[in-house]
């Protein structure tokens, strides 16, 4: 028997021009060969065949591919854009709030020397960093200068403007409830008329960004979860168009982690196309409003532009989008290869 | 190679599919089990692949009691045993190639020695240069070739085949089983599950014989031809 099988053999390897290594010589061969690549090798090869089979997959469907990683990127773009935007708005707040000041006026009747000791005064207060005089008649240059209304000034007879005190607060102090106790007591000053605390709308101003940020941290959650049910439905149902190829490879021996494999790496390109698309999508949108944003800070006098995109917010969105996609298919997957046993 | 001490299986619903089967097959035995359709044939190749568990008895295969072996380690055990289905199993959306190499694939094997033992395992069954092309392209008997050279391109130490000639006309079924005598002479140890006395009253081998779930008859093949 045996010597008829390698006379046959021989007979083929003779027809066919380019042999292959024979069954049984093969036997022999393989036991003394040296692994020629390390197990870590092999584990990186067969990850990289693997990712690439399931992004062929993937291409061969273009369209339901293309419409899944939209999905994810509008999911994703939403929340990112606010929150790009809300940090914008809170750094232009955050340049006000440490520029924040208190205006002092100091009543008429008070003479200029006098106003100035009072300066001197407050300079040794705890509270206070700096105290800028402004006499009566620098006011008026000030404003001449800056407001376009010094001919109209000309027509008074007499300076209706007062000397002023711009009081710095120390920088531990930038908050409204511990600025109002200083008020409270520059106000009790007998040369004082008037103070003005132009704080509290940059308070309200920055409660308002942080609910915004809170507002978009929930529905980034939300919309999280959406992207996980989305790529987890749709790797459900490719776990299903593959029944007969998981039931065939785990009779063959295949584990669950190699089953499991191809699947993940198909969440894993979901992911990725996702990511890409939504900071196309991102781009596109802070492109389309940055020249309207523009006009609106130059009617402010602002030099306020969008900040954009930057890499290290390209790489969070990346990174949560490929996670989704990972932690989408695991949990998919998970579930349901278990059920699927040749019976 | 394999021992059944005793096996029953009871499936849910109370049929009991094999009762009370004790049988031995040596490492290079080759050996048929027949029996008509639902005599227990199928169930006695899960219970050895794990597919299905023994209600009682045990099963042991190279040494090793199946009754022990953990869910996890059931994939490493099957990889020791090359599978030959009657409806061939293979993936129609890869090619020739890629459905032969799909256990190297799943052992790890790496690429160049992957190509090597597909060709050979291709030539052994005679379709080498046949690797590029899709299953659907063969012919029925070139099909359950390439689930054969599937089954042994691992070079698995058994080889376990139900009804690997459900579907093909005798001489096509004779080439077959030919393959699977090749393939006993280097030693493989070969069970085939047939109903089709016809074609291996020829064969000089081992018969199990299997009847509403029982091992009535083991003998060999050469006594059909005396009975007939």
């Amino acid at each position: 028997m045996r010597t008829k099988t390698r006379r046959q053999r021989k007979k083929s390897q003779a027809r066919r021009q380019a042999p292959a290594t024979s069954f049984v010589d093969y036997e022999v061969e393989g036991r003394s060969r040296p692994k020629s690549r390390s197990r870590l090798g092999r584990f990186v090869a067969h990850h990289g065949w693997v990712a690439k089979t399931s992004l062929q997959q993937l291409l061969q469907a273009p369209l339901s591919t293309l419409m899944t990683a939209a999905v994810i990127a509008i999911a994703l773009s939403l929340p990112s854009g606010l929150f790009l935007l809300l940090n914008d708005l809170q750094s232009v707040v955050v340049g006000w709030q440490g520029t924040a000041q208190i205006s002092v006026f100091i009543k008429k009747s008070i003479p200029d020397g006098q106003a100035e000791s009072v300066g001197q005064l407050l300079r040794g207060w705890d509270e206070i960093a700096d105290v800028r005089y402004v006499s009566a008649e620098q006011a008026l240059q000030e404003f001449q200068q800056h407001s376009g209304f010094g001919d109209a000034l000309g027509i008074l007879n007499e300076n209706p403007l007062p000397a002023v005190l711009v009081i710095t607060p120390q920088r531990e102090y930038l908050s409204s409830e511990k600025l109002q106790p200083l008020a409270t007591r520059l106000r009790q000053l007998p040369e004082v008329d008037l103070v003005q605390l132009d704080y509290q709308w940059i308070e309200r101003l920055n409660t308002i960004i942080a609910l915004g940020k809170r507002g978009a941290l929930l529905l980034s959650a939300m919309l999280a979860i959406a992207v996980l049910i989305v790529i987890g439905n749709t790797i459900r149902l490719t776990i299903y168009n593959r029944r007969q190829e998981i039931l065939v490879t785990k009779l063959i021996g295949a584990t669950n982690q190699f089953i499991r494999r191809p699947f993940l790496y198909t969440g894993f390109w979901y992911g990725v196309s996702g990511a890409v698309l939504s900071i196309l999508l991102i781009s596109l949108l802070f492109w389309l409003i940055s020249g309207p944003v523009k006009s609106l800070a130059g009617l402010y006098n602002s030099p306020f532009q969008l900040t954009g995109l930057t890499a290290l917010d390209a790489g969070i969105v990346f990174a949560t989008a490929v996670g989704l996609g990972l932690l989408g298919s695991w949990i998919a997957v998970t579930r349901h290869i278990q059920l699927i046993e040749p019976k | 190679m394999i021992k059944l001490v005793n096996v029953s299986k009871r499936y849910p619903g109370g049929h009991e599919a094999l009762s009370n089967v004790s049988c031995q097959l040596e490492k290079g035995d080759m050996a048929f089990l027949t029996g008509r359709s639902g005599a227990g044939k199928s169930t006695l190749l899960k219970l050895i692949t794990l597919v299905e568990r023994t209600t009682r008895g045990e099963v042991v295969l190279d040494g090793k009691n199946l009754s022990r072996v953990r869910r996890r380690q059931i994939p490493f055990l099957r990889r020791k045993i090359g599978m030959v289905f009657q409806d061939h199993n293979l993936l129609y959306d890869k090619t020739v190639f890629d459905n032969v190499a799909l256990p190297l694939i799943i052992a790890g094997e790496h690429h160049a020695e992957t190509g090597r033992r597909v060709r050979a395992s291709l030539d052994k069954v005679g379709l080498l240069g046949r690797e590029n092309e899709y299953p659907v392209t063969l012919s029925t008997g070139e099909q359950q070739r390439v689930g054969i050279a599937r089954a042994v391109v691992n070079r698995p130490p058994l080889l376990l085949a139900d009804e690997p000639t459900g579907n093909l006309d005798p001489d096509l079924s004779r080439e077959i089983m030919e393959l699977f005598e090749s393939f006993n002479s280097i030693g493989t140890t070969v069970l085939i599950a047939t109903h089709d006395l016809e074609l291996i009253k020829h064969l000089p081998h081992r018969l199990l014989t299997l009847h509403q779930g029982r091992l009535v008859a083991d003998s060999f093949t050469q006594d059909l031809v005396q009975t007939a």
